[in-house]
């Protein structure tokens, strides 16, 4: 691994490639990042940020941030904002997993009041959230329902029992992103999705019982206004996305880009999977309205999770969700494309921005973030691997730099294979047991792939966005109980 | 095995190289590899049922791209893991059609060591070459 030897250190946090590191960059790209963290960055980082940087309409820089490490077309923690008029959509900025995103719920539970119940919880939970290859979800619904479904996302969910009112409030975008078309969408991908509604996937999906250690609140008033109250209090987090029916959607439309990219629009990138179209072509619109379908489905999938949470922990504690305070904190989208304002040189402009592994970050007082959260600044949770912790983090004013973005997880360090010949499933199952981790998992060897030191260390990549002043520490959550996909 | 996987080339993803001497061979190596990512022992895959796989495509390589892609639209939709067990290709003005028979049964977590799912084929780094009958594909599943 090796860093360019034509990067720029602005700052501690701050590296930049300038425009002349590739031909036809249009922008600099800017690394946000340790030197630590640079340098265990695989060399695809910097060429995928400069592929990015050539891309038509983009505005300012190609931002990766700290997490970022190898992807397709898009390196994962890759940000690009693309001029509304001018510029290009590429599903390769969102991913495949259209909204993977993160779910925090918190309860008023302490460590010591769920010690004896961790794995009936966790083994009850893996029965009723299914999980790995395949699998089929809890709502049983028609192809026609599950066509609302993805036109109306978390609303709809609400609307049928699973849920309450308050967690649109706190999930981005309210749990729906307006314009969804599913017209637009194929029947392959009708298909593929429409009986997964309630599963987690597989891969770094995961469903974790955590607990919020004194030690680890960095801001205690924060803390509590998200809801973080008590000491070794209770939390729920969970990571997945729109299953199937968003792999569809984005296998189908990079397809058709492939198509008329060059023929119809004169445009040519260094990848395939950099295929773009015009935002304000029927293609881009298209794909831009599919995409949204994608985006609903996510937003449901995790709100009949949190209903099946919510349940499970009803019924092996004997008290209500509501008893339990089990409130959801945020859900935050980290793999999406979204039309949004922002100040370019002293004007506010309309912008598409593409976060891949990366998620929205803004401040106290923006548009966009629920009213109680307001003064606060937006909730960003970050998942780590299972073994090492997650954080809460809040958007912050300086996010504005990177078009209100910041980090989405820890980001792999070593290959899935690599990972399997170094772990066993059942023995590192036996290694967390002893730390006090319980994990049931849908499969061993998936479950050694996921092993810790795979991934970056969480502690630097949420220190260095903190240090680079685009989002803050609020609180560590360490895991006691994983449902792993 | 006429698939090996390679360690280098996708982080948080998997890899392989499928190779025959003649492109059905290939397509069968290419669909085993993409099934054994999921499934870790082939064999438990029995046949339960059929299911004709027909795929057009404008080149050899997006056929293929396609070929692999609706294995994983069974995956989901029917919940089904399939092996294909012979396959034919027609080739017309303006591209390609693949017409395949496969088998196999429905997934079942007791039966099939599962492994991870794939979310989707992708095109990094993705080719079909031949050389001297050699048949080979490279290809970048997306986990």
């Amino acid at each position: 691994m090796a860093v360019p030897a034509e990067i720029k250190k602005n700052s501690e946090t701050v590296w930049e490639l300038p425009v002349t590191f590739r031909k036809g960059m249009r922008v600099p790209a800017r690394i946000y990042a340790t030197e630590k963290l640079l340098k265990e960055m695989d060399d695809t980082v910097f060429e995928q940020a400069a592929n990015v940087a050539k891309l038509p309409g983009i505005l300012k820089y190609s931002y990766c941030m700290p997490d970022g490490h190898w992807g397709y077309g898009f390196p994962i923690g890759g940000v690009a904002a693309m001029d509304a008029e001018t510029g290009v959509i590429s599903p390769g900025g969102i991913g495949f997993d259209i909204n993977c995103g993160m779910r925090l719920v918190a309860t008023n539970l302490t460590h010591d009041q769920i010690r004896s119940h961790v794995t009936e919880l966790v083994d009850r939970l893996f029965r009723q959230i299914p999980c790995g290859v395949g699998g089929k979800g809890f709502v049983k619904i028609s192809k026609n329902e599950f066509k609302r479904v993805v036109e109306q996302g978390a609303p709809w969910c609400v609307a049928q029992g699973y849920g309450w009112q308050e967690d649109l409030e706190r999930t981005e975008e309210g749990g729906c992103m307006a314009g969804a078309d599913v017209s637009k969408v194929s029947e392959h991908a009708i298909e593929r999705g429409f009986h997964q509604l309630g599963t987690l996937g597989s891969g770094n999906h995961y469903l974790e019982i955590q607990v919020a250690k004194p030690e680890n609140i960095f801001d205690k008033d924060l803390a509590a206004q998200f809801g973080i109250t008590k000491p070794d209090q209770i939390v729920v987090m969970f990571h997945c996305g729109s299953r199937g029916f968003g792999h569809q959607v984005a296998t189908d439309y990079l397809q058709i880009f492939l198509k008329v990219m060059r023929s119809k629009y004169g445009l040519e990138v260094e990848d395939r999977e950099l295929a773009c179209a015009p935002f304000h072509s029927p293609e881009g619109q298209d794909y831009f309205k599919a995409m949204k379908c994608a985006v609903n489905m996510a937003f449901a999938n995790r709100q009949v999770i949190l209903h099946r949470i919510r349940e499970v922990f009803a019924e092996v504690l004997g008290k209500t969700p509501q008893e339990l305070g089990m409130h959801q904190i945020y859900d935050v989208a980290h793999n999406i494309a979204k039309l949004e304002e922002h100040v370019i040189d002293g004007k506010k402009r309309k912008v598409l921005v593409h976060r891949k592994g990366s998620t929205r970050a803004f401040g106290p007082g923006m548009e966009g973030i629920p009213g109680i959260y307001r003064k606060t600044g937006q909730p960003v949770i970050i998942g780590g691997s299972m073994e090492t912790g997650s954080y809460l983090l809040a958007g912050v004013e300086g996010s504005k730099e990177t078009f209100c973005s910041t980090a989405h997880g820890s980001g792999r360090t070593m290959s899935r294979r690599k990972a399997r010949e170094m772990f066993q499933g059942r023995k590192l199952q036996d290694d967390m047991r002893k730390r006090g981790i319980y994990v049931h998992t849908a499969s061993y060897a998936g479950l050694a792939e996921e092993a810790g030191s795979a991934y970056k260390s969480i502690d630097d990549v949420t220190a260095a966005t903190e240090m680079a002043g685009i989002s803050r520490r609020v609180a560590r959550f360490v895991p006691i109980g994983n449902v792993k996909g | 095995m006429p698939y090996h996987y390679l360690d280098d080339v996708a982080i948080a993803d998997i890899a392989f190289e499928a190779y025959g001497e003649s492109k059905e061979e290939m397509f069968i190596a290419a669909s085993d590899a993409l099934m054994n990512v999921m499934v870790e022992d082939l064999v438990t895959i029995t046949e339960r049922l059929w299911r004709e796989i027909s795929v057009e495509s404008e080149n050899l390589e997006m056929l293929l791209f396609q070929f692999l892609q609706e294995l994983i639209y069974y995956k989901d939709a029917e919940q089904l893991l399939l092996r294909v067990a012979r396959l034919r290709f027609k080739e017309q003005k303006g591209g390609w059609t693949v017409i395949a028979r496969a088998y196999g049964e429905t997934l079942d977590p007791r039966k099939h060591p599962l492994n991870v799912d794939v979310k989707a084929v992708t095109m990094h780094q993705f080719a079909v070459s031949e050389d001297q009958g050699q048949w080979r594909a490279r290809v970048v599943l997306d986990i």
